[in-house]
């Protein structure tokens, strides 16, 4: 076996492991904290199949992932650290949630207009530490937190100000345009349309990163940034590109998202989509073609763990622990080492003396 | 048979990569000797004395200290056992002097305070003692590379080193600084310690050492005395092959100019103005050779050059087009190729295949598109071929390229700045730590695309292949072209060393003719 062969098979091993292990950290919080800590493990791990509502549930809580997940991969293939994903989800769902009730257009047509408008806003916000660090070089982790605040205060001033619903009872704005929602696709699951699009998105995603010529110009910048300025590369051009667009389709998955899920647009709050997108980037490594699973692992543990809530003494922050575990552990890439490290030897070894025999 | 003051007993090494750097080498010597330790480069000199030194850690095999088994973890405790490394990359900070330098890391102190002049006391008694003639307050940015490494041996013997080593020392000297070292390594050997000298130059061997110790590929091959054995005979062990060193070429049929160079001047970051006044100009199928110490000015030229850098006072014209206003893109469209002499920062992306590192030139052309995604059959053909074409030794095109041993991983570099058609190519350094056949490899890659009608520049800081692959010829020295010589053949290694060293200068009427 080559080193090439050993190398993946660790990182899938360490992936493995990494979520073994976050399971084995939740299955001992569980018993400590629960009276009745069999019970709850089963709800956790079979509860997200116990009905056609809860799997359902699995999807829709993926439907955003994807496409937040293939713009993280995007801007962080081009080895751009920007979170703005975060306040582009939100500001791209409070700009479709404006063009749903002030604007007036067909079906179909006026649904188009608001994801539009959703993933301008979100490319909008991913611009700006895009263009602070190719212009004053500053540090897209900052300055990409500071926006996400500014897209929070931002989408809440439009909210309260402009499309607020006096008479909804609560903070929210005006019903959506009908014309604008998008349908559920099967009745009684709450899964809508939207999925078809995050598939197109994650698709489109993995050929332009992986198949395309500018995926090759942002993997390039991302793995070597000296190296692509010296082979001709425009380097600035590439991780502003790559930025706008994985903002775009964050912005995008606002828009799905609200007009998929719900009648109005009623976040008071950032909504974790950003985060769960980065998540999900990390633990695919940037590659859009092991998106699906992660997004699908992690929104199954979201629906495990509120099973969970509803039906036993453990909270629902349980899943959010797990997940975070999962992340720390695969970004620890010296974890495993020492053991790869004496199979590539031995491999080594191996090949040369079945060399030298030759 | 004399104690063994030292020695290494079947060691292995493999590298994360999966490369098998050393495999079962045996090494050891003797107290008051000098001992070379010859082989190829990537034989696996560099990492066994890595290990020695403690920045790397064998996989297996056990080291052994006047018969005692050490662990040696980490540099500090070699230091502790009276191991000490001149690295080819002086490790020193330019902006302090000699003797802070020297007493770095164990400061003497007066009162909770640096004592300047106890460290300056320590500096001038280890300078007379050793015979290693350096000023204590001069700032280590202004000394040559001479003095700096004798700055770095000292740093040794006051960290109370019995066993210096010695990586590659020559290398970055002139023959002349050379000859001194070897006067003082002498020295030392009088006095009691033991010296291991990695070289591939086997006449300094000759010349210096009492014994040498031959790798090849990651293995011992053998131990001799110098006296028993010639040159011939040390080359043979360490390439396991006779090997042809000459090049094969015809005289150069020079034709229209493609690079002129005038009158660059360059000020760098820290206010020092490393270009003075260059001008020169290569025609078609006419190698230029720039030698010179590193450092003086070469690295400049081809960064500029190449447009990688564009804070500079003067012209380039390429192809009679003015370089400074075109993107590097534009410039590799109009002709120019480089070879870069940071290959693992500028050559490669380590992580990347050997397919994607051959195509960062040319993916973005038409031919290489299929609809809105690239052609990855098209590549995949011309990664195939070219592979084979520059004899690149892989598991196949889509290997990671830093799986690849630093000779290969050049193959490629090459593969793809000679491949691109270019009109003007810029062989900064290109043979620079790769092992003998991909050197000679390249070398005649080079003479190949000279008689193809390219204008080739060669900047190397081996003096033995500047000058013998190289038509035309300049010398650099401080920033300044210090000679310039119409025939390459015609220059003695003596005469290139004076003026490497600047202590010749030719008139400029003579320089002038580089540039006509």
């Amino acid at each position: 076996m080559n080193t090439k062969n050993i190398e993946k098979q660790f990182q899938v091993l360490r992936t493995l492991l990494a979520i073994g292990i976050a399971i084995a950290v939740a299955f001992i919080i569980i018993c400590f904290i629960s009276e009745n800590p069999l019970e709850t493990i089963s709800e956790f791990v079979l509860g997200p199949l116990g009905s056609k509502r809860k799997i359902g549930n699995i999807i829709t809580n993926l439907t955003p992932m994807l496409f937040v997940g293939t713009g993280v991969c995007l801007i962080f293939s081009a080895n751009q650290t920007n979170m703005a994903v975060e306040g582009g989800f939100f500001v791209g769902a409070m700009l479709a949630s404006v063009v749903s009730t002030c604007v007036s257009l067909p079906t179909g047509l006026h649904t188009a207009l608001c994801l539009l408008a959703g993933g301008l806003a979100g490319a909008a916000a991913c611009a700006i530490p895009a263009f602070l660090f190719v212009r004053y070089q500053a540090k897209p982790v900052v300055s990409s937190i500071m926006v996400n605040n500014m897209c929070l205060y931002v989408g809440l001033f439009v909210i309260n100000h402009l499309i607020r619903d006096p008479g909804a009872g609560f903070l929210a704005s005006w019903r959506f345009a009908e014309t604008s929602r998008i349908e559920e696709m099967i009745p009684g699951t709450g899964i809508h349309y939207g999925i078809l699009i995050g598939i197109a998105v994650l698709i489109g995603g993995y050929l332009y990163l992986n198949k395309s010529k500018a995926g090759y110009e942002i993997r390039t910048v991302g793995r070597n940034v000296d190296f692509a300025r010296y082979s001709g590369i425009q380097v600035n051009k590439v991780i502003t590109k790559a930025q706008l667009i994985g903002g775009f389709l964050a912005g995008m998955g606002g828009a799905v998202e609200v007009l998929g899920m719900y009648k109005r647009f009623q976040y008071q709050a950032l909504t974790n989509h950003g985060f769960d997108g980065i998540m999900i980037g990390i633990m695919a490594a940037y590659n859009p073609k092991a998106l699906p699973l992660a997004a699908l692992f992690l929104a199954y543990i979201r629906v495990g763990a509120d099973c969970m809530q509803r039906s036993s003494d453990v909270p629902v922050e349980l899943a959010n622990i797990m997940i975070s575990v999962i992340v720390i552990m695969i970004v620890a890439e010296r974890f495993l080492y020492k053991m790869k490290h004496k199979r590539i030897v031995a491999a080594a070894q191996k090949e040369l003396e079945g060399k030298e025999a030759a | 048979m004399e104690a063994n003051i030292l020695s290494m007993e079947n060691i292995t090494k493999v590298y994360p990569n999966g490369f098998v750097a050393n495999k079962n080498v045996n090494f050891s010597i003797h107290e008051g000797e000098i001992h070379a330790l010859v082989g190829e480069n990537g034989a696996g000199k560099s990492t066994l004395m890595k290990m020695l030194f403690g920045s790397e850690k064998p996989d297996e095999g056990r080291i052994l200290l006047h018969g005692k088994e050490v662990q040696i973890d980490n540099p500090t405790v070699a230091i502790g056992y009276g191991i000490g490394m001149v690295h080819q990359h002086f490790m020193l900070v330019p902006s302090l002097s000699v003797a802070d330098n020297l007493v770095i890391g164990m400061e003497p102190k007066k009162g909770g305070l640096y004592d300047v002049e106890r460290a300056e006391e320590i500096a001038r008694e280890a300078s007379e003692k050793y015979n290693l003639k350096v000023d204590p307050k001069a700032r280590v940015v202004d000394l040559s590379v001479g003095l700096k490494q004798k700055v770095e041996i000292l740093k040794a013997l006051v960290r109370g080193a019995k066993i210096l080593i010695l990586d590659e020392p020559t290398a970055v000297l002139t023959p002349q600084e050379t000859k001194e070292l070897f006067i003082e390594l002498k020295h030392l050997k009088t006095q009691g310690y033991t010296v291991v000298f990695i070289s591939h130059k086997l006449h300094e061997v000759k010349e210096l050492c009492d014994r040498v110790t031959v790798l090849r590929a990651g293995r011992t091959i053998g131990v001799e005395s110098v006296e028993n054995v010639s040159e011939q005979d040390i080359s043979r062990m360490m390439v396991g092959r006779d090997v042809r060193l000459d090049i094969d070429k015809e005289k150069a049929q020079a034709k229209d100019t493609v690079l002129r160079v005038s009158h660059i001047n360059k000020v760098n970051a820290l206010g020092k103005q490393v270009l003075k006044d260059v001008s020169f100009q290569i025609p078609r199928g006419v190698i230029l050779g720039i030698a010179g110490v590193e450092g003086n000015g070469q690295s400049e030229i081809s960064e500029i050059i190449s447009g990688m850098d564009r804070s500079f006072e003067g012209e380039v014209e390429v192809n009679g087009k003015n370089a400074r206003e075109m993107t590097v893109r534009q410039l590799r469209e109009n002709g120019v190729s480089h070879i870069s002499e940071d290959r693992m920062t500028y050559g490669i992306v380590g992580d990347g295949s050997i397919a994607e590192n051959m195509i960062s030139d040319r993916y973005y052309k038409k031919e290489f598109q299929k609809g809105l995604l690239l052609d990855e059959k098209k590549i995949a053909g011309l990664a195939d071929d070219l592979i084979e074409k520059f004899n690149v030794k892989c598991d196949g095109k889509d290997q990671p390229i830093r799986m690849l041993s630093g000779g290969n991983m050049q193959k490629v570099v090459a593969a793809r700045e000679f491949t691109s058609g270019a009109d003007l190519i810029i062989a900064n350094q290109p043979t620079r730590g790769i092992d003998i056949g991909a050197s000679m490899f390249l070398r005649n890659k080079l003479v190949e695309l000279r008689d193809g009608g390219a204008a080739v520049l060669l900047i190397s800081a081996d003096l033995s292949e500047v000058m013998e692959v190289s038509d035309r010829l300049i010398v650099m020295s401080n920033g300044r072209i210090s000679a310039y010589f119409e025939d390459a053949s015609e220059v003695t290694e003596e005469d290139m060393g004076l003026y490497m060293l600047g202590l010749k200068q030719m008139e400029p009427e003579e320089i002038r003719r580089a540039s006509c």
